[in-house]
């Protein structure tokens, strides 16, 4: 396989608060088109390795290389390591997707504001483009009725929906998706989960860090259990749901079914 | 009570209320756009930044406006290189010291009222703008600004009514203003309560206005917090 079809590749990422070490090294490769979940119970590290991705949070130590370019990083003032090149940095996040759990938003701009707000600012798209492509990924997710509403208008699930097209608006190589629907009442959570079901069959890279175990075992090609900082296991979810090599995921499992 | 009077020198007092808006309107431009570089380094975290806005904003907001005029007004006159220098032009004159004072004077207090607003933007919200690759001016000047604005915006509606009101201080140093007219006159007719109620109504009056437009404003900044879907968007979505 050509290197051209590795979509995101982690190496050795460590990530400290203080004294408490929530990532202890972790490596990860994502093909074009794999759907990677990623397990584990809460304090794993496993938001903060995806904030680690983009630099939302700042990694000890570790390397990110995105459509085979390398993120150059230095270490900043507080030892962590920071871009050593801003535009650098801005111009991978523009190719990352990112969907945070609490839907972020911007309750100022009109649903429509939302979507074009970063493809004509930040990839200076024209407003006609910007529109027609972001009226497209409103209906896409069922929402093309509520384009001049405002955030505040909408239930939970379907902000989601918006901040997914948000991040799709944007073309993204990779899409990251931290507990999308973990701030969702749970008769919301299909709505989300079936959006992201349909990004998967597309072929979209993703990396999803989720509790919905159902979910991740239907659409995943690779799973990813991370215990205390590290991944205890890694494989298909056939492997990891079913056949766990490791005591603590058994366990784990044992007690999501 | 003497009407006539009040009749007679109405079109006085309107120069003088004419003079106050003036007063208001410029140091308020001027106010805001100095108020939002020195909040955004107020917030910025940087320590060094913060420095300089600290500082002018304790020395504006702990000491009376008053001071602050009679130190522009006669403390710059006392010396001699200001007395030479080509600021004197604009500092011998008591309408453009009144309008430095004031300026400064709002700019301290809206500053500290934007790094208020700046400061109580969640956090994900520019989360949200770094991920999409958003460099800090485009962050700023689409998401930071807009969005602190309007949270900003009554608590700054009520700054630019104190501020109508203390621009009567232009009075002391030789400003015909609303307050500076009517007490000249008033030294000439003996008719206080008359000239007294005239102003204090007109600045009533102005300060409706005010009101009325910052209500307008609010109504269009801050749309979405009033903003009310329509029957069809209301209908059922079509997941």
């Amino acid at each position: 396989m050509s290197d051209t079809s590795i979509a995101l590749e982690l190496t050795d990422i460590h990530k400290s608060y203080g004294s408490l070490e929530v990532l202890k090294g972790v490596s990860l490769k994502a093909n074009d088109g794999d759907v990677i979940s990623i397990l584990g119970s809460s304090g794993s590290g496993k938001s903060t390795l995806l904030r680690c991705i983009n630099l939302l949070e700042q990694p000890a130590k570790g390397q990110v290389i995105i459509g085979g370019e390398e993120l150059k990083l230095k270490t900043g003032k507080s030892g962590d390591l920071e871009a050593e090149n801003r535009k650098q940095l801005e111009d991978m996040r523009s190719r990352i997707g990112f969907v945070f759990q609490s839907f972020n938003l911007w309750p100022h701009k009109t649903i429509l504001g939302n979507i074009i707000e970063a493809p004509m600012n930040v990839l200076k798209q024209s407003r006609e483009q910007a529109v027609e492509r972001a009226e497209g990924l409103l209906k896409k997710v069922g929402l093309y009725e509520k384009k001049d509403a405002y955030p505040g208008n909408l239930s939970g699930g379907q902000q989601q929906r918006v901040a997914i097209a948000r991040a799709l608006a944007m073309d993204p190589q990779v899409l990251l998706f931290d507990e999308p629907t973990s701030a969702l009442d749970p008769e919301l959570v299909n709505e989300v989960l079936s959006v992201m079901r349909e990004l998967a069959d597309e072929g979209r890279t993703m990396l999803i860090v989720t509790h919905e175990m159902r979910f991740a075992r239907d659409v995943s090609s690779q799973v990813v259990f991370l215990h205390q900082g590290q991944i205890e296991e890694i494989g298909p979810p056939e492997q990891v749901f079913e056949n766990p090599k490791s005591q603590r995921v058994r366990d784990f499992m044992s007690s999501h079914n | 009570m003497n009407w006539d009077i009040i009749i007679k020198y109405y079109p006085k007092l309107l120069d003088g209320a004419l003079l106050t808006l003036e007063l208001v309107l410029i140091s308020g431009v001027i106010g805001v756009m100095l108020a939002v570089p020195i909040a955004l380094m107020r917030a910025s975290k940087t320590p060094w930044l913060r420095v300089f806005p600290f500082c002018f904003i304790y020395f504006f907001r702990g000491t009376p406006l008053l001071i602050q005029i009679f130190l522009i007004y006669y403390g710059a006159s006392q010396f001699e290189v200001v007395r030479e220098s080509a600021l004197w032009v604009i500092l011998k004159e008591p309408y453009w010291c009144a309008i430095i004072a004031f300026t400064l004077n709002t700019a301290a207090y809206s500053a500290e009222l934007f790094r208020g607003a700046i400061q109580a933007i969640p956090n994900g919200e520019l989360e949200a703008a770094d991920a999409f690759g958003m460099n800090w001016l485009l962050k700023t000047r689409r998401i930071v600004i807009p969005r602190a604005f309007g949270i900003a915006l009554p608590a700054y509606g009520n700054e630019v009514v104190l501020m109508l009101k203390s621009s009567a201080l232009a009075s002391t140093i030789t400003l015909l203003d609303l307050t500076g007219m009517a007490r000249t006159i008033q030294a000439r007719t003996y008719t206080p309560v008359e000239l007294f109620t005239a102003a204090g109504l007109i600045y009533l009056i102005m300060a409706a206005i005010v009101i009325g437009l910052f209500r307008y404003m609010e109504s269009r900044f801050n749309r979405y917090q009033y903003y009310k879907p329509n029957v069809d968007q209301m209908g059922v979505d079509k997941q």
